[in-house]
């Protein structure tokens, strides 16, 4: 076996637009989920909206860069209006179930063939980082940089700096949230909503605002990813949710630091996963073939979640005491 | 106060007679026609009913006699089918809860709500109304609202002392006894500087010893110029702090008037009382003097 590519892939797994893209993600779950209570299950939805307001309106309207990128913000405020609105005065479990149906729907809207010269249908959509002018901002010259494992060329180095960039600003804004008394209302909220109201504040409007924030910090992640991969549906799928929950819940749900570690460690096992499974089978130490060997880190992902949420509920980062299933 | 001094009563609240719907000299809350059905049970059906201002008014009545029902109506947890209610003279019919909370009523739950997973002093900060750091822009600059916060930290340990909590400040409520959680609840509506505070059932499954210390919470509310409403089940609570005694039964009120008056009443004892309500259940320790009345008598 080639220990040293598999090292190696595995160390470049640490840092990749998509690990910051999936990062932003677990970010915005951990304000729905970890601080607010709410369970949204359609956080892939959220991306493809900010993916797809980014590259549609560059490819279809000529914005700029920035400008794509703001409507990509906008759109994802405005999936969470449509359906915190409805769904956020019943009980948690209604949203859980409009969430994952939610963005069941925007990706198939985005796959059918009804709006191809928009959306592309499933080719998807590319050519708008050029054309809106990301890749021409890039300050970087043409070259490789970093070293060993983390060499990029310009290109994925301006992704990455944009969207650490990004994260760091996202990561801030979560922070000085939580610490204020915002924050202590949105607790409060996950803990018991009616003892809330009962003390005079706005619940409804509360839960609407972590849903609108969680919701921009999902966009900004499809966005990121967007930056660097094509625009298709078939990434949007409610798979990319679960990594994202699972990131999460691996990192610690009421945390700040805790998603974004969480999101660090699952794509680098990700990358370790895929590099070694096929090596093992192929040297017959795994009894399946390749490409069964490929589909096995989703089994063993799936039964990571399961032993995480049973056995260490807070995560990685968690207060013990603070997030737990078991109330 | 010590334990076997009686509270000093409220008199002089009604005009005329003491029956179902009479008129209060100062009425904080009142309530017309309003009536609420699940399905075919009618919960709630109360003609008229006025609540003294500056009084401990006890809500009594046996289980399913819509005594809780009637709470969320007027806190606005629920609706009513029919009616009109108002508060201080403000109507409160359509309004939501918070906005209710916002105008000086904050009500207390039968099954306590304790924010278990915050720090006992978080839950009494949040009691606190008019927060500027509440607002999501304020928020994210500490200038706005750390001065603020300051000072609701002060009260909050103020109200902490008074009610024995202190200590527990920095542990999660989660790890606070039944009636510490009563006492936290308590203390946190008091945060709110309500005008009408109702509890609902103040004294269920709280300990003897705590019983004291909770009627005695109870009373300074009063002295504090607060008007008190409360559900209780407690015979001697209600004859020991209770200004004015409303009782229900199947929705409706059967009768009201100043406790001692009110439960010798035999609508009332048909209702609820039955035939043992002489008996002493030990459901308080004998501290009370009405036990010690009962004795002598």
């Amino acid at each position: 076996m080639d220990w040293g590519t598999i090292i190696n892939n595995t160390l470049a797994g640490l840092l990749t637009p998509t690990t910051i893209a999936f990062a932003l993600a677990a970010l915005g779950l951990a304000m729905h989920f970890g601080f607010a209570g709410l369970l949204n299950f359609g956080i892939a939805g959220f991306m493809a909206i900010g993916a797809y307001g980014y590259a549609i309106s560059v490819l279809t309207f000529g914005f700029p860069w920035w400008l794509g990128m703001i409507v990509g913000i906008l759109g994802s405020i405005g999936f969470a209006i449509l359906l915190g609105v409805p769904t956020l005065r019943l009980r948690g479990d209604y949203l859980a179930i409009v969430t994952i149906a939610a963005a069941e729907i925007a990706r198939l809207l985005f796959l059918t063939t009804a709006f191809t010269d928009v959306t592309g249908s499933a080719d998807g959509l590319f050519g708008y980082n050029k054309a809106g002018g990301f890749t021409d901002a890039n300050p970087f010259p043409p070259g490789s940089y970093g070293f060993g494992p983390w060499t990029y060329n310009s290109e994925t180095l301006w992704v990455i700096t944009f969207g650490l960039g990004v994260l760091a600003i996202c990561v801030w804004l979560l922070w000085a949230l939580m610490r204020s008394p915002w924050g202590r209302v949105i607790k409060g909220i996950r803990e018991d909503e009616d003892a809330i109201r009962a003390l005079g504040k706005n619940v409804f409007a509360y839960k609407l605002q972590a849903l609108i924030i969680g919701g921009v910090f999902g966009g900004m992640g499809g966005i990121i990813y967007a930056a660097f991969a094509n625009v298709s549906p078939g990434v949007y799928v409610t798979s990319i949710t679960f990594f994202i929950w699972t990131s999460l819940l691996l990192g610690g749900a009421a945390t700040i630091f805790g998603p974004v570690i969480g999101a660090v460690i699952f794509w680098t096992l990700q990358a370790f996963l895929s590099n070694i499974l096929p090596e093992l089978s192929s040297s017959g130490i795994l009894p399946v073939d390749g490409t069964q060997a490929a589909t096995l880190r989703f089994v063993l992902v799936g039964i990571g979640l399961m032993l995480l949420v049973i056995y260490r509920p807070q995560g990685i980062f968690g207060d013990k005491r603070e997030m737990t299933f078991v109330k | 106060m010590s334990n076997n001094e009686t509270p000093q009563k409220t008199t002089g609240l009604h005009i005329g007679k003491a029956e179902p719907g009479c008129k209060k000299n100062d009425p904080m809350l009142v309530i017309d026609h309003v009536k609420k059905t699940f399905g075919g049970l009618t919960a709630v059906d109360v003609e008229h009913l006025e609540i003294p201002k500056g009084a401990i008014t006890a809500l009594i009545g046996p289980n399913g006699a819509g005594k809780t029902t009637l709470f969320n109506l007027l806190t606005g947890f629920d609706s009513p089918d029919t009616g009109t209610w108002s508060f201080l003279g403000k109507s409160l019919s359509g309004i939501p809860s918070f906005k209710v909370a916002q105008m000086g009523q904050v009500r207390t739950f039968q099954l306590t709500k304790a924010l278990s997973l915050l720090t006992v002093l978080d839950n009494m900060k949040l009691g606190a109304k008019d927060q500027a750091g509440e607002s999501i822009w304020k928020a994210l600059i500490p200038g706005f609202w750390k001065k603020q916060d300051k000072d609701i930290e002060v009260k909050a340990l103020e109200l902490l002392k008074r009610f024995k909590l202190e200590e527990k400040q920095a542990d999660f409520a989660a790890s606070l006894s039944g009636g510490q959680r009563k006492l936290l609840e308590m203390a946190r509506a008091l945060m709110t500087d309500p005008v009408l505070v109702m509890l609902d059932e103040p004294m269920a499954g709280v300990n003897p010893a705590l019983t004291q210390s909770l009627l005695e919470h109870v009373l300074n509310l009063k002295k504090d110029g607060m008007t008190v409403l409360f559900v209780e089940h407690d015979m001697h609570m209600v004859r020991h702090i209770a200004d004015w005694v409303v009782v229900m039964a199947e929705g409706k009120v059967v009768a009201e008037g100043p406790p001692d008056v009110v439960m010798k009443e035999q609508a009332v004892i048909d209702a609820y009382l039955g035939a043992h309500q002489d008996t002493d259940l030990g459901v308080v320790t004998g501290r009370i003097d009405t036990i010690n009345e009962e004795k002598n008598k």
